[in-house]
């Protein structure tokens, strides 16, 4: 691969997610998708697992996949393992000469199939060092069962299972930073990124994932219009939004290393992250202001150790 | 060539002889042993198969999942809990028609936790889709094992196989027994070319869809006849083994069934306990006999109820409570394996060693006098009882 990163090139290679799958306008999981399965070599086959999700009932329903590759999807909270079946059966084929080429193994679940009941399974697959990549794509809450809060869900967050009311308002606990979690796995490379601008950031990332040996995790932001409640034609503006406020920064941690991806030139408050969107609008009524203080404060927090780690 | 080994080991031999491309690997007594034992086969280079070390038995059985569909022969070992943690994923290994072979080392199932036999994990599962055969001593372990992947790789097959043994009474108890040499295992499960799989470069290929209801039940009726096509295999295997091995084995086994008037229905180690007392009520000149369920699924109805159809009165014995308030899982298949028989035995149903309770010859012979009194009487009230239970009045501590 060269170095230099080019998007008209990479968009001209042959496409892996095809359309016509069944995921909603506006929603990013199909960008996500498509961007990471773009940064495989061309002559490189790859199988994608995949958690029961909005993903896999969008793109695998009997009789049509989407996917030019081997695809298999299990269960709900077993990906991880899934895959390391898979990568493990192909270790003993080669061995015993009964595959051939180079296969890479990628699996996809939402933050439910990752944060919550898939959790066990990432980490004993990352603790193991299968030479695969976990991608979660982040929509912060069990989108495919209809809005339910995850242990990803941001505070504040309206849900059908932390709805707002005249006593509730919204979720009570912070986001589990599962990112650092996965870093405190000492694994070969981990990162956070978002379908940005021209989604070098998300290429880069996913081609370091794919091509280091042993098991790589990226964590993808995926706003759903469903669930965060905004306008679908804002879906770039409100991932652009949640990286330059820094409720979702962007960085890297390879080989134990912390690398910062992206400083914004100006760092923007979290309220313009909240107001788009209708999971926060109670937020912005009268009376609830320490709610984005509090928010912002939680952000800024985070954004200081992000910053000490990665010495930026 | 003749061994000595416990249950747990001729499956784990077994398993070494015909090494497999993958194994998930998690400990739960007492199918612990199989999983060691391959690690030291792994460790000494006796197979090259990918040991999966995993976190839990759900993932243990993720990975046979994966390896089968991406076309490797994958097998596990499990007990209880850890037998009940797979149920989710036995239903997809089924569905998605992924011959896996899974030692079952059968234990009773939580709560309260009990480590000895009985048959309520492998029951939990017997609508899961998977083939189960049991096993009543050691060498029987060692022969299904043996005959499992030639019956679930089948085309007209494709169902993953569960072998069950008995937990501790035949997994951990040393018998004698006779192996198979290497090569003759080998040639006999030959090598596994599935048509369709994950890694085959020609054709990609896309496991586990969304099924619509527009497809969903012809999925689920390809799985049914599966199952019933297996019947005719599991035969086949059986009759080839014995051209290797010179053991016969069929869906069931018939002990002294020829003019039995009183037979007992049973599964696994406590054939043994049984044969024991029928040969001594037989010298008493009692017409005694006893089915040994070999093949759970598919349930051999049909050939259960010939073979019962001479009889006067019969007593199923299950090693598991179903709980449905109308007796065991084996007394609820037999019944309606003889229901349209012109005339039937009498049926009644007995729930024993439960969590490991001990069964003694004494024990059977008791049933085969309730037998006795009902082939005259013709009262079978009441049809579903357990066996030796303490009385309320007998201190229970």
């Amino acid at each position: 691969m060269s170095t230099v990163y080019n998007l008209k090139r990479e968009v001209e290679k042959p496409i892996r997610l095809t359309g016509g799958h069944r995921l909603c306008a506006g929603c990013s999981t199909g960008v996500v998708v498509s961007g990471v399965l773009r940064a495989l070599d061309r002559e490189d086959r790859a199988v994608v697992v995949n958690a029961t999700s909005c993903l896999q009932v969008s793109t695998f329903m009997y009789p049509y996949t989407a996917y030019m590759d081997s695809y298999i999807h299990s269960a709900f909270e077993n990906s991880a393992a899934t895959c390391s079946g898979v990568e493990a059966a192909y270790n003993a084929l080669k061995r015993r000469g009964k595959v051939e080429g180079t296969v890479k193994f990628i699996t996809f679940a939402g933050d439910g199939g990752t944060y919550d009941i898939g959790f066990q399974s990432l980490s004993g697959a990352m603790e193991r060092g299968h030479d695969m990549v976990y991608v979660c794509y982040d929509n912060e809450a069990y989108m495919n069962t209809g809005i339910q809060r995850s242990s990803s869900t941001p505070r504040f967050a309206r849900t059908t299972t932390t709805p707002v009311g005249s006593v509730g308002q919204g979720k009570k606990q912070n986001k589990k930073d599962l990112t650092e979690i996965l870093v405190a796995h000492n694994i070969p490379y981990v990162a956070q990124t978002a379908p940005i601008g021209n989604f070098r950031d998300l290429h880069s990332k996913s081609y370091k994932a794919i091509y280091t040996e042993g098991p790589c995790f990226l964590n993808v932001l995926s706003p759903c219009p469903r669930g965060w409640d905004y306008p679908m034609a804002m879906l770039a503006e409100i991932i652009k939004l949640a990286v330059d406020t820094c409720v979702w920064p962007l960085y890297e941690v390879e080989e134990g290393v912390w690398r910062l991806s992206y400083m914004p030139k100006k760092k923007l408050p979290v309220e313009d992250f909240l107001r788009p969107q209708g999971r926060f609008r109670h937020m912005f009524r009268q009376g609830n202001e320490w709610m984005i203080e509090e928010a912002q404060s939680y952000v800024d927090q985070k954004w200081e150790r992000l910053l000490e780690h990665s010495g930026a | 060539m003749s061994s000595r080994l416990s249950g747990n080991e001729a499956v784990a031999y077994a398993m070494k002889q015909i090494n497999p491309d993958v194994m998930g690997a998690f400990p739960i007594t007492p199918s612990t042993e199989i999983p060691e034992y391959f690690a030291a086969y792994v460790a000494n280079g006796e197979v090259n198969t990918e040991y999966v070390a995993v976190e839990s038995e759900h993932s243990s059985m993720s990975v046979c999942i994966a390896a089968q569909a991406a076309g490797a022969r994958a097998v596990s070992a499990t007990s209880s809990c850890g037998l009940a943690l797979m149920y989710e994923l036995l239903y997809v290994a089924a569905s998605c028609r992924l011959p896996i072979t899974l030692a079952c080392v059968n234990r009773a199932l939580s709560g309260p936790i009990n480590i000895n036999h009985d048959y309520s994990d492998s029951m939990g599962a017997r609508d899961s889709g998977w083939i189960q055969i049991y096993a009543e001593n050691n060498q029987e372990a060692y022969d299904n094992i043996i005959m499992a992947m030639p019956i679930g790789e089948t085309p007209s097959v494709r169902l993953p196989v569960m072998t069950c043994m008995d937990g501790f009474i035949t997994s951990h108890a040393v018998e004698n027994i006779e192996l198979l040499e290497t090569d003759a295992v080998r040639k006999f499960i030959g090598e596994y070319n599935p048509e369709h799989y994950l890694l085959k470069k020609e054709n990609p290929l896309a496991v586990g869809p969304y099924d619509v209801s527009a497809y969903y039940m012809e999925h689920k009726v390809q799985e049914a006849e599966a199952m019933k096509a297996a019947k005719s295999r599991i035969l086949e295997v059986a009759a080839e083994f014995e051209k290797i091995s010179g053991r016969r084995y069929g869906l069931f086994e018939e002990y002294r069934m020829e003019d039995a008037q009183l037979a007992l229905v049973l599964i696994g180690s406590t054939a043994g306990t049984a044969k024991a007392a029928i040969d001594k009520l037989r010298e008493d000149g009692v017409k005694a006999g006893l089915v040994k369920i070999r093949v759970f699924r598919p349930f051999p109805g049909e050939e259960l109820a010939r073979a019962l159809a001479g009889t006067k009165a019969v007593a199923v014995m299950d090693k598991s409570e179903g709980f449905s308030a109308n007796g065991g899982p084996l007394f609820a298949e037999t019944c309606s394996a003889l229901y349209n028989l012109k005339e039937r035995p009498y049926l009644i149903n007995i729930v024993y060693g439960l969590g490991g309770r001990d069964v003694r010859t004494e024990d059977i012979e008791k049933v085969f006098g309730r037998l006795a009194d009902i082939a005259v009487t013709g009262e079978t009230h009441p049809a579903y009882t357990h066996m030796g239970q303490r009385s309320r009045e007998e201190e229970t501590v």
